[in-house]
C-alpha cells in the first residue's frame, strides 16, 4: 500500500506498526480516511454494502442453512408458552378441547346449525381445529417483527426464519388438536378409511398457504401496526363465510345464489376445512346433498319450488351446490403455490427494513 | 510495511430513523380520528437525523473505540454497520455480516440461558454440531454456573451481558460490534472479556467498542472515533490524545494513566 497522501485537515489510517500519524492542529471532521474514494477502495477489497438485501435465490440458500434455527426457535417458543400456566403443557390438549366444547354449545345445541349434516359434532370440531390453525397463524405473523425486535436488533439472520418459526409453533399446535379430533371422529363412530392419509397432504398444503399469507402480513404489520389490531376482526369474519360450523351448500339462503355459494366454497379456509373433512368423516362423504348425480331437469323443478317456498331437500340433491372433491384439491393446491410464491416475494423485498427505526 | 486490509469502509453515511409515538399520542381517540379525516400525518412519526456524514475505514486486526456523549449516534452507527439500519444515504462495506452485541440485545428473555445459547448460536449461522462442542465452553466463560438452566429474565443485569457476550464471542466474527456490554462485569469478567476481545483481533477481525469508561477504551483499542451530533470530531490512531481532547471538551476527569497502569 503506498503512503497515502495527506490532504490538509484530514488525517490518514494506518496500520499496526506504522509510524504515528501527524496529529492534526484542529479537529478533524474526516478522520481514518485514505485518497482514494471509498467505494473504490471497498470494491478493491471485495467488501459489500451491509444492509443488502441478497437474491431471492441467494436468500432461500440462508434460510435453508438456518432451518435448524427455525426448528429450535419453534421448539423452544413453545415449550415457553405455557411455562408460566399451571397446568403446564396440559393446556396443549386442553385448548383446542375447550374451543370445541364453546363452539358445539352454541352452534350445535343453541343455534342448531346442523342441517344437512350426518355427524355434527366431529364436523364442527374439524372446522374449528383446522381453522383455528390459518386463524393463530395470520394473528401471529402480523406481530412477529414487532415481538421479536429484541432478536432482529442484536443478530444477523434471514428474518423470514421468524414467521416460519411461528408459524411452525402452530402447526405443532395443530397436529396435537388433531390427535383429539381423531379421538372424536372415533368416538363419533367413523371408520377408520384409507382416505384418513389425505389429511396429511391437505395439512401440508394448508401449511404452504398460512406461511405465504403469513409473510405478506408480518410485512404489513412490521411497518403498520394498526394491522395486527385489525386482523382478529377480519380472521372472524373470515370464519363465519368459510363454513366452519354450517355447511356452506345446505344454507337455504344460498339456494337461490349458486355463484356466493360456489365462491364460498372455493375460498382457502374452506377448501382445507372440507378436504379434511371429505378424508376423515366418511358419513358425510356419502350423503351430502349434491352427492347424488346432477340432474338438471330434476334440480330445475327443486329450485323452482324452492321459490315458491316449498324446499324439497331429496330433490336439491340433484343440483351441485357442492364443489366437487377434486375441483377442492385442485384450488387446494392453487392456494397454496399462490400464497407461498408471492408471500416469498412480498417478505423478501422489504428484508432490509424490518427491525429499523 | 504490511498492506493494512481494510474490514469495514463507512462512506459519508448518513442514518435517518423514524420514531413513533414520541409525543402526540397522548391525543384522545376523537383527535386521532379528526387527524385521519383530515388527512394528516401523524405528528407523532418523528424523523431523527442520528448519523450526518461519517466516514473512516477500519483494518484487519484493528479495535477501535466509539466515544462521543449520550445521543451522539454511536449506537446508531454500529448499528448501521451491522446492516439492521438502512443507510438513508451513503454507504457501509463490510465483508459479510458484522455482529452486533449490545446491552440491550436481551435476547429470549423467557427461554433458559441454556436454550438462548443454543437458538442464538443457531441464528448466528452456527450448525447444530458446532453448538454442541461450543456449549461447555460458552457456559463456562460466562460464569453463570447453575443459572444456566433458569430463564434469562431471571438473571441479573451483570449476568445477563455475560452470558450474551459469551454467546457473541463463541464464534469468530469478521466484524463484532460491542456496545457498552462490559459495563455491567465486573472486574474478573472485564479482565476475561478483554483478553477474549485480544484473541478476536488476532484472529484477523475487526472489533468496534462504544464505552463511556475511557479507561476501558484506552486498554482495549488501538484507535478512536470521537462522535458529536452524528459527526466525527476526531478519529485517529492517537487514544490517549483524542481521549484527553474528549475528557476536557465535556469537562470530565483527565485519565490518571500512571494509576491505571500499575
Amino acid at each position: 500500500m503506498s503512503e497515502p497522501t495527506r490532504v490538509k485537515g484530514a488525517r490518514t489510517l494506518s496500520g499496526p506498526g506504522e509510524a504515528p500519524i501527524v496529529p492534526a492542529p484542529s479537529p478533524a471532521p474526516q478522520g481514518l480516511l485514505p485518497d482514494e474514494p471509498l467505494a473504490a477502495l471497498a470494491d478493491r477489497y471485495g467488501l459489500t454494502p451491509s444492509a443488502a438485501r441478497p437474491g431471492p435465490w441467494t436468500y432461500l440458500k440462508q434460510l435453508w442453512q438456518r432451518r435448524h434455527f427455525v426448528l429450535a426457535f419453534a421448539t423452544a417458543r413453545n415449550i415457553a408458552m405455557y411455562s408460566e400456566a399451571r397446568l403446564g403443557q396440559v393446556w396443549q390438549i386442553l385448548t383446542p378441547l375447550l374451543n370445541a366444547a364453546v363452539y358445539f354449545l352454541i352452534f350445535g345445541v343453541i343455534l342448531d346449525t346442523k342441517r344437512g349434516v350426518p355427524n355434527f359434532i366431529a364436523f364442527l370440531v374439524t372446522g374449528i381445529f383446522i381453522f383455528n390453525f390459518t386463524q393463530r397463524s395470520f394473528i401471529i405473523a402480523s406481530r412477529v417483527i414487532n415481538d421479536t425486535l429484541q432478536l432482529i436488533r442484536a443478530l444477523h439472520f434471514p428474518r423470514a426464519c421468524l414467521p416460519l418459526g411461528y408459524i411452525i409453533i402452530e402447526l405443532q399446535q395443530m397436529l396435537i388438536s388433531m390427535v383429539v379430533l381423531i379421538v372424536i371422529v372415533l368416538a363419533t363412530g367413523e371408520p377408520i378409511t384409507w382416505y384418513w392419509l389425505l389429511v396429511v397432504p391437505v395439512i401440508a398444503l394448508q401449511t404452504l398457504f398460512n406461511v405465504g399469507v403469513g409473510f405478506i402480513l408480518a410485512r404489513i404489520g412490521a411497518g403498520v401496526e394498526d394491522v395486527s389490531q385489525l386482523i382478529p376482526f377480519i380472521v372472524r369474519t373470515w370464519m363465519y363465510a368459510s363454513g366452519v360450523m354450517f355447511f356452506i351448500p345446505a344454507l337455504a339462503t344460498l339456494y337461490l345464489h349458486k355463484k356466493i355459494s360456489y365462491l364460498l366454497q372455493i375460498n382457502p379456509a374452506a377448501v382445507y376445512i372440507e378436504l379434511v373433512r371429505n378424508s376423515l368423516l366418511t358419513s358425510l362423504r356419502h350423503t351430502v346433498s349434491g352427492y347424488r348425480p346432477y340432474n338438471r331437469q330434476l334440480c330445475g323443478t327443486a329450485l323452482h319450488q324452492q321459490a315458491k317456498g316449498v324446499p324439497h331437500p331429496a330433490l336439491l340433491d340433484t343440483c351441485h351446490f357442492v364443489v366437487s372433491n377434486s375441483s377442492l384439491w385442485v384450488y387446494g393446491v392453487g392456494w397454496a403455490v399462490l400464497a407461498i410464491v408471492i408471500g416469498y416475494f412480498v417478505f423478501w423485498q422489504a428484508e432490509v427494513t424490518y427491525g429499523r427505526g | 510495511m504490511a498492506a493494512a486490509e481494510p474490514l469495514v469502509v463507512v462512506d459519508n453515511l448518513h442514518i435517518v430513523y423514524r420514531v413513533f409515538g414520541s409525543r402526540a399520542d397522548r391525543g384522545t381517540a376523537a383527535t386521532a380520528f379528526l387527524r385521519m379525516l383530515r388527512r394528516q400525518h401523524r405528528p407523532s412519526v418523528r424523523e431523527v437525523h442520528a448519523i450526518r456524514g461519517v466516514s473512516f475505514v477500519a483494518n484487519r486486526g484493528d479495535a477501535v473505540g466509539v466515544i462521543g456523549r449520550n445521543g451522539s449516534g454511536k449506537t446508531t452507527l454500529l448499528r448501521a454497520i451491522a446492516g439492521l439500519l438502512p443507510p438513508e444515504s451513503g454507504a457501509v462495506y463490510t465483508t459479510g455480516h458484522a455482529s452486533l452485541l449490545g446491552v440491550n440485545a436481551a435476547l429470549l428473555d423467557d427461554l433458559t440461558g441454556e436454550r438462548n445459547v443454543v437458538v442464538c448460536g443457531l441464528a448466528m449461522g452456527m450448525t447444530p454440531r458446532e453448538v454442541k462442542e461450543r456449549y461447555q465452553s460458552i457456559v463456562d466463560f460466562s460464569g453463570v454456573g447453575d443459572f444456566i438452566n433458569l430463564p434469562m429474565n431471571a438473571y441479573s443485569t451483570g449476568m445477563g451481558s455475560r452470558l450474551r457476550f459469551a454467546i457473541a464471542s463463541a464464534r469468530s466474527h469478521d466484524v463484532l460490534l460491542i456496545d457498552e456490554a462490559l459495563v455491567t462485569g465486573d472486574a474478573e469478567f472485564r479482565v476475561k472479556s478483554r483478553q477474549r476481545i485480544e484473541e478476536l483481533r488476532a484472529e484477523a477481525g475487526t472489533v468496534f467498542v462504544v464505552a463511556h469508561s475511557m479507561a476501558q477504551i484506552e486498554e482495549t483499542c488501538n484507535r478512536v472515533i470521537w462522535l458529536e451530533k452524528g459527526k466525527i470530531v476526531q478519529a485517529g490512531d492517537d487514544v490517549p490524545g483524542i481521549i484527553d481532547a474528549y475528557l476536557a471538551a465535556t469537562g470530565g476527569q483527565p485519565l490518571n494513566r500512571a494509576a491505571a497502569k500499575t
